[in-house]
């Protein structure tokens, strides 16, 4: 049963494979941005590359695609603004402050249970509570939705983080007279600012990735990227092309985070995911 | 926190690996640090976790009792007035008989089941590969995560391009090996194939990443141990390494598993749904239900029972982990 290991060469063959079959459909779907329609559904392997398709979905009249770019950052934004604080805060205290065992753990298992609905379940509901206080179709609906998905995974993050900060400096600060507040604020937020950083990260990117929620409680005027783009594949004659460019826009935050700030992504992920 | 565990085990970083041995290690530390009576303590933690508890409650607590409300309840418009009625158990009784509901449950289980299985095994195969070449990691790593951060809407927008009958790429590459044109999503037997399909490109990156923390974490000396007794790679793999991962393993299933049943906004925008009721799956028929045919007291009644069953599914993940963390 015995057989050599694979070779260095095999390994960097194996995982180039691998990278292509994750580069080749985004590759391709960004190619087809730049094509006309015809020239996609000839299947020409070569064409020329042309602006229309952004020039429609940005510029053209009936497209309300900047509009949702803008209405996807402010949610995301706003959100994640929310969501992080309100989990630092809430990590903090649960971990730090003295709470009873059962506090803790009834809260966290609380949030492991909202974790795991599918956000179609709530979706029902919170449009019902909307309508009924009058946030349905505003930005602050969708902004508290998207910040109470996200809070569960921002505070186990930052329970994470908050628990590596040695409890000695803490204690120390304590001893030389320093309030609650002022532990959290000058000796524990400056150790989690990159804990912070992948939080923020990677609440944005959900907030921004989100579709059934946004889909259920905005309208025309609100409504995100995603439901943007999931127009495109509802309409009689789909038009392509515009789909692969609005595709290739919604893209853009992704691409720009992976290039700056992979490491928070990586530690945001792994220490995330399994708690 | 049985949560806290599971972080020691998969991502702990090479240094601190010794951790993860004794399970225990940074399991339960929620008691604080050691506050001799100071008074502004209990004021504090109130102030700083109210707003957390505000919008659980408020949020979670409170929409799902609405829910569980109106799942005994029928629901009618009239001039944008609500008229409730009291049905019982009406509800729950036709959840029974609605085919579309049977449909959904059991395309999501085998969904998850198959779309998870791939992602394990090619996960595992990358994540060791890549943890044994040298140079050019960080980059494979970049690569990989990619899928992880795309809007789900937009891998449907991709790969509905990407299996397009007519001009798609998948089709292009395959009749490069003679093989002839298909219908993949338009076809009932390969409409949920091709979801499955999406479904590991989407999320095997994310497998990826646990396994290589994961890996990256083990003990180095009993590797070395193993190739003094002569072991061979693949017996290294199966004696040391795959033993040493199961604890990672099962947490990353089981955490996927449950992401896995949420699967909606690929089916919506690739098939939805169907062909038939062929890629029908629970958050989608609930949806439907709820939404597209405004059945507010029924759709109540799904998300209840949805709510149950993933209530189920991590009773049964949790005491798996607490299996496994008893071996050593």
């Amino acid at each position: 049963m015995r057989r050599p290991l694979p070779s260095s060469l095999m390994l960097h063959l194996a995982l180039a494979l691998c990278a292509l079959v994750v580069i080749a459909p985004i590759v391709w779907t960004v190619g087809a941005a730049f094509r006309t329609q015809i020239s996609l559904l000839m299947g020409h392997m070569t064409f020329t590359p042309i602006w229309n398709n952004f020039n429609e979905v940005l510029w053209s009249k009936t497209s309300d695609f900047l509009l949702n770019y803008r209405n996807s950052i402010i949610v995301g934004v706003a959100s994640t603004g929310l969501c992080v604080v309100v989990a630092t805060l809430a990590a903090f205290s649960l971990n730090r402050l003295n709470w009873p065992g059962w506090v803790v753990h009834i809260f966290l298992a609380w949030t492991m249970i909202f974790h795991m609905i599918p956000p179609v379940a709530l979706a029902s509901a919170w449009f019902a509570m909307a309508r009924t206080v009058g946030l349905e179709n505003t930005f602050t609906g969708l902004i508290l939705a998207h910040a109470t998905l996200n809070l569960p995974i921002a505070i186990w993050l930052m329970a994470v983080f908050i628990r590596e900060v040695p409890k000695e400096l803490e204690e120390a600060a304590i001893m030389d007279g320093a309030s609650t507040p002022r532990v959290l604020w000058h000796v524990v937020l400056p150790l989690i600012t990159p804990g912070l950083a992948a939080t923020s990260i990677l609440t944005f990117i959900s907030s921004w990735n989100e579709f059934a929620v946004a889909l259920t409680m905005t309208m025309k005027q609100t409504a995100t990227v995603p439901v943007a783009i999931a127009k495109f594949a509802q309409d009689y004659e789909i038009q392509y092309t515009q789909m692969a460019a609005s595709a290739a826009l919604a893209m853009l935050p992704a691409l720009i985070v992976l290039l700056i700030a992979q490491r928070y992504i990586v530690s945001g992920l792994t220490q995330g995911a399994v708690k | 926190m049985t949560t806290s565990q599971a972080s020691a085990r998969a991502a702990t970083p090479p240094g601190s690996a010794r951790s993860a041995a004794g399970h225990d290690a940074s399991g339960c530390d929620a008691s604080g640090y050691d506050a001799s009576g100071r008074g502004d303590q209990r004021l504090w933690r109130w102030i700083a976790f109210a707003p957390a508890l505000a919008m659980m409650v408020a949020l979670s607590v409170l929409p799902i009792a609405n829910l569980v409300v109106t799942s005994f309840q029928n629901i009618t418009w009239a001039d944008g007035q609500a008229t409730r009625s009291w049905v019982g158990l009406t509800h729950y009784r036709a959840l029974f008989s609605d085919n579309l509901f049977a449909a959904g449950l059991s395309n999501t289980v085998i969904f998850a089941l198959a779309a998870v299985a791939g992602q394990m095994v090619l996960a595992f195969a990358m994540a060791l590969m890549v943890s044994k070449i040298g140079r050019g990691r960080v980059l494979y790593r970049a690569i990989f995560i990619l899928p992880l951060l795309i809007p789900g809407i937009v891998i449907g927008a991709i790969w509905k391009l990407m299996l397009n009958f007519d001009f798609g790429l998948v089709n292009k590459a395959l009749g490069l090996f003679g093989v002839m044109p298909h219908d993949w999503l338009g076809s009932p037997e390969t409409a949920l194939l091709s979801v499955i399909v999406v479904d590991i490109w989407h999320w095997t990156p994310f497998c990826f990443l646990l396994f290589l923390a994961g890996l990256e974490s083990l003990p180095q000396d009993v590797f070395e141990a193993a190739k003094m007794d002569g072991a061979g790679p693949w017996q290294e793999l199966a004696y040391v390494t795959l033993p040493l991962m199961v604890p990672t393993i099962i947490v990353t299933f089981a955490f996927r598993l449950i992401v896995a049943f949420k699967v909606f906004d690929e089916v919506y925008l690739l098939t939805g749904g169907g062909p038939g009721t062929s890629t029908e799956v629970l958050s989608f028929t609930l949806y439907q239900r709820f939404f597209t045919e405004d059945k507010a007291g029924y759709g109540s009644a799904m998300s209840v029972a949805i709510i149950f069953l993933v209530s189920i599914l991590l009773v049964v993940a949790i005491s798996a982990r607490r299996g496994t963390g008893r071996q050593p």
